[in-house]
């Protein structure tokens, strides 16, 4: 069969990117032409500067070489700009003659430098910054002449002219407005920024309106020699670069007469909306009134566009929200959102002159909806998630400003500015990557998102404590933006809905059974993956408790055998002890067991019960029923350990029997499955020997009652727990602590602790449920009773428990 | 030619599951079944730090280890990329509804490679 014929007009950034991912899924689909204006494969515009300032060459910042085109068998014309395109013949036309024909055309045009309309514009030595020829100009110029001026104050100018101040030229930064980066930053964040390059040397005229180039210099007369104000005052320079912002490059769109509204205008899918045949993607092309100028909005572009190419159909663009994080000259600066503030919000700001941190948060009804940040920008892919997740800030709006990494992460040493750590410095602990790792795969491997950080080097792939950092190495590694993302974020390549949005589909539609939400909510793939049909059967067990049935196969290992895999394929088995307390009788079962089954460790666990390691998997069900102790649901999402103190019934500081009523919350709730593990504890007196402050339901006694703080967690990042509640009996401490429970089991998202859930929903939401609606608070307990009567003990119900047997025992062969 | 050895019944692997096939020599080989009935045998070790994939979760023609989440092709072994290593294959025959695996790759197949040690085994070992 003949092939389809693509051909691609412009040889960029983004272009380039759809191909890729268009070979990655139908590699044999289209004969592919392109045709490229400048002379030079696909290389990262965003690394001109580090080029200018020479700190990189320019083969380092090819993304594509040669090579990568005749690979993929892809014609490539450079240095041949297309003039013209017979929509009706479907034939392109380049300016030397060439032509080529298509089916499907990809028009990935970027943006024009805009130049100003002052007289001597058409001078020698004034010049836009745009592409790799500029680079050069520049490089040669200051070579031989000794002044520069830059025109505009954003960021392309600023970098230019930090460039050539490094190459030996003597730079002044016009700026038509009296703050630098006035886009990005406000006014305070910009004037630190201009006293701190004004400090390496640079020099700025504000406020200054041009009026003409004046020339006359070199031997020919013809190069520019001066910058005239409006004021009538001059400037003697040799190269004049226009930085003052770009437009989308629309003129051959509008040849062909598509529809432009700064920018070519695309639908979801980035197929014009006048020619269905005509694909654009990239800085020329409009969504939803935006043309993108930043690298993950394009890539994003780039994936859609490349799924609707390959004929799959599936994926719609449906914007970015996006930040600026840049790197200018070694200073860090972050913003997002409404950073300038206006009618009706609060500010909080954080301003240290003295050592160049300067930090605003813009807040609106209880909400962050803008940050600014200046010298110190490690959490600001916090405050950026948090602007997305447009969620209540009210009750941490005292430690906002202080950020994500002030309290308790661990597993960086501490580190929060990436620039300054030596490369062989730890930066993800979980995974054991370092700084030099992560630098070398983003150079070698073309990286230029998160994600794809995550998935070469595993980088924040774990517990992502150390995301801000790696955002931080991203930055000056690869230069430019690359922290905007989806403004919804998909439960995983399956489908295109959020957590929130399928859990609402199960309660409202009563889905019962994964194959029903697949199918209900369009699932792509036939069975989903790994990462959603956990989620998905939590979701549905948990919504309709004794109605849908539990999957058994869609449960990761541990929750199908009901013990935890250890790395050699061993497991592990810890049985229930009440509240932490055993007899002689247990112990000595258990000993038995450690003697019969040759078991070779045995640990006391942190949650005051016994870990019994490197069970074989053929012994598991006999070691159960030997030791004859319930499951302990250490291996699963579900309630784990009830932590006491000894409590009043012997030690002489205790005020409350804590032992009891931690056994009567563990009786009450064991065989719980919710989003995450569940852990409790019960200290009798304040001294909280059991460490109440950081579980997920911690129960302090006092006195006169109890005291009921939530949301704590000590793993990842130490998170103290809230105090929710002052509660008077041991009843009101079952039913809270159930209600609570029940809540987090019905609302929080499949691996989200009750830390982050209620981080996600707010504490005053909590405490609405709870607290204030009495009604619904006993409702809540009662649904949990409802879905916990009658459950089974997998350790002894094997099949009330859908436990499969037949894992245990393998098949001989032999 | 191939000796086909009788191993199950195809209703002996839970859809989109496992069972383990113990071996005389070596470690175990896993025969998986997906949710169109299709059988598949690779041996029971991840490349990257030799889990047992017949513990992992199946999902279309994967199966995600159960150590670290490693993606795994069914068909032919190869870890998902940018994830790199492959496990071994074993050849499969399905008729009228039972498994058979080739007499000689069991005997023979992959024997040398061991699962990694764990627990006071470990020390003894480094």
């Amino acid at each position: 069969m003949q092939k389809s014929k693509l051909v691609m007009v412009g040889n960029g950034m983004a272009g380039v990117r759809t191909l890729e991912e268009l070979l990655k899924i139908a590699p044999d689909l289209y004969d592919i032409t392109v045709f490229g204006a400048e002379p030079h494969p696909n290389y990262n515009r965003i690394l001109l500067s580090p080029v200018l300032a020479g700190e990189q060459t320019l083969e380092e910042i090819v993304l594509n070489p040669w090579e990568w085109y005749s690979d993929n068998h892809i014609t490539l014309y450079t240095g041949k700009k297309v003039v013209q395109v017979d929509r009706v013949k479907r034939i392109v036309y380049a300016d030397d003659g060439t032509e080529a024909e298509y089916d499907r055309l990809l028009i990935c045009t970027g943006s024009n430098p805009f130049i100003l309309p002052v007289p001597g514009k058409e001078l020698k030595g004034v010049i836009a910054y745009r592409d790799i020829a500029d680079t050069n100009e520049m490089i040669e110029t200051a070579k031989t002449h000794k002044n520069a001026v830059v025109i505009g104050g954003g960021l392309l100018g600023l970098e230019a002219a930090n460039g050539l101040m490094l190459r030996g030229m003597s730079v002044t930064v016009i700026h038509v407005q009296p703050t630098l980066m006035e886009r990005q930053l406000d006014s305070v964040a910009g004037k630190l920024l201009q006293k701190s390059l004004e400090e390496r040397g640079l020099k700025f005229l504000m406020g200054a309106q041009t009026q003409e180039l004046v020339g006359g210099g070199d031997a020919d007369g013809q190069r520019v020699t001066a910058i005239k104000f409006k004021d009538g005052t001059e400037v003697a320079t040799d190269l004049v670069v226009m930085a003052v912002g770009i437009r989308p490059n629309t003129q051959l769109a509008e040849s062909m007469r598509l529809h432009c509204n700064k920018g070519i205008v695309v639908n979801d899918t980035m197929q014009t909306v006048t020619d269905a045949r005509i694909y654009s993607v990239g800085e020329c092309a409009a969504h939803r009134g935006i043309a993108y100028g930043l690298v993950a909005p394009l890539f994003e572009q780039a994936k859609v566009a490349a799924n609707h190419l390959a004929q799959f159909g599936i994926g719609r663009y449906v914007g970015s929200l996006t930040s600026t994080k840049l790197k200018v000259t070694g200073i860090d600066l972050f913003s997002a959102g409404e950073f300038m503030g206006g009618e009706g919000t609060e500010e909080i700001i954080m301003s240290d002159p003295f050592g160049g941190v300067y930090k605003k948060l813009v807040i609106k009804d209880d909400k962050l909806v803008g940050a600014c940040l200046y010298g110190d920008t490690v959490d600001g892919s916090y405050y950026f998630k948090l602007l997305r997740d447009g969620r209540s800030v009210a009750d941490i709006r005292d430690k906002l400003m202080f950020g994500e990494s002030n309290i308790g992460d661990v597993g960086h040493e501490g580190h929060s500015k990436a620039a300054a750590m030596p490369d062989n410095a730890e930066v993800c602990g979980c995974n054991g990557v370092t700084k030099g790792t992560i630098c070398k795969a983003i150079k070698e491997k073309g990286l230029f998102t998160l994600d794809e950080v995550r998935k070469h080097t595993k980088a924040s792939a774990s517990c992502g404590s150390c995301t801000g950092l790696v955002e931080q190495l991203l930055m000056f590694t690869a230069g430019g933006d690359y922290s905007a993302t989806p403004k919804l974020k998909a439960m995983c390549g399956c489908t295109d809905h959020g957590h929130q949005a399928v859990r609402e589909a199960i309660r409202a539609n009563k889905l019962l059974s994964i194959g029903d939400v697949y199918a209900t909510l369009d699932w792509r793939t036939p069975n989903g993956c790994a990462s959603c049909r956990p989620a998905v059967n939590y979701y549905v067990t948990s919504t309709w408790p004794k109605e849908a049935k539990d999957d058994p196969q869609s449960r990761a290992i541990n929750e199908r055998s009901h013990a935890n895999i250890q790395k050699d394929g061993t497991y592990s088995v810890i049985p229930r002890m009440w509240g932490g307390e055993t007899t002689a009788n247990e112990l000595r079962k258990i000993a038995d067991a450690v003697d019969k089954y040759k078991i070779p460790t045995v640990k006391v666990t942190g949650g005051q019960r016994i870990d019994l390691l490197g069970v074989k998997k053929e012994d598991l069900v006999n070691v159960w029923k030997d030791i004859g102790m319930p499951s302990g649901h250490a291996y699963a999402k579900a309630l784990r350990t009830v932590k006491t103190c000894v409590g009043s019934e012997w030690c002489r500081m205790g005020t409350q029997d804590s032992t009891q009523m931690g056994k009567d919350l563990e009786r009450a709730m064991w065989r719980m499955y919710a989003p995450h593990k569940v852990k409790f504890a019960v200290s009798g007196c304040p001294r909280n020997c059991a460490e109440a402050g950081i579980k997920d339901v911690g129960i302090i006694g006092v006195d006169s009652g109890w005291e009921m703080y939530v949301a704590g967690n000590g793993g990842i990042k130490t998170e103290v727990a809230h105090f929710f509640t002052k509660l008077k009996t041991p009843e009101e401490v079952l039913e809270y602590t159930g209600a609570f429970c029940e809540l987090y089991r019905q609302e929080g998202w499949y691996l989200e602790r009750t830390v982050h859930y209620v981080n996600r929903v707010g504490l005053d939401y909590v405490k609405k449920k709870i607290l204030d609606d009495h009604a619904g608070r006993k409702a809540l307990w009662e649904q949990l009773q409802f879905a916990l009567d009658g459950e089974p003990d997998p350790w002894f119900d094997f099949e009330e428990a859908a436990v499969d047997t037949r894992q245990f025992i393998p098949i001989t062969a032999v | 030619m191939s000796e086909w050895k009788k191993i199950c019944l195809v209703n002996d692997i839970p859809v989109l599951g496992s069972r383990r096939v113990a071996r005389a020599q070596g470690l175990d080989v896993a025969v998986f079944r997906n949710s169109e009935d299709q059988v598949f045998a690779l041996l029971d070790r991840c490349p990257h730090k030799g889990g047992p994939l017949s513990q992992g979760i199946v999902f279309g023609t994967r199966v995600a280890c159960p150590l670290h989440n490693w993606s795994i092709g069914l068909c032919d072994g190869q870890a998902a990329a940018p994830d790199e290593g492959c496990a071994p294959r074993f050849a499969v025959k399905v008729e009228s509804g039972e498994v058979y695996l080739d007499a000689g790759e069991l005997a023979a197949h992959a024997t040398d490679l061991a699962r990694p040690h764990a627990g006071p085994a470990c020390k003894k070992t480094a």
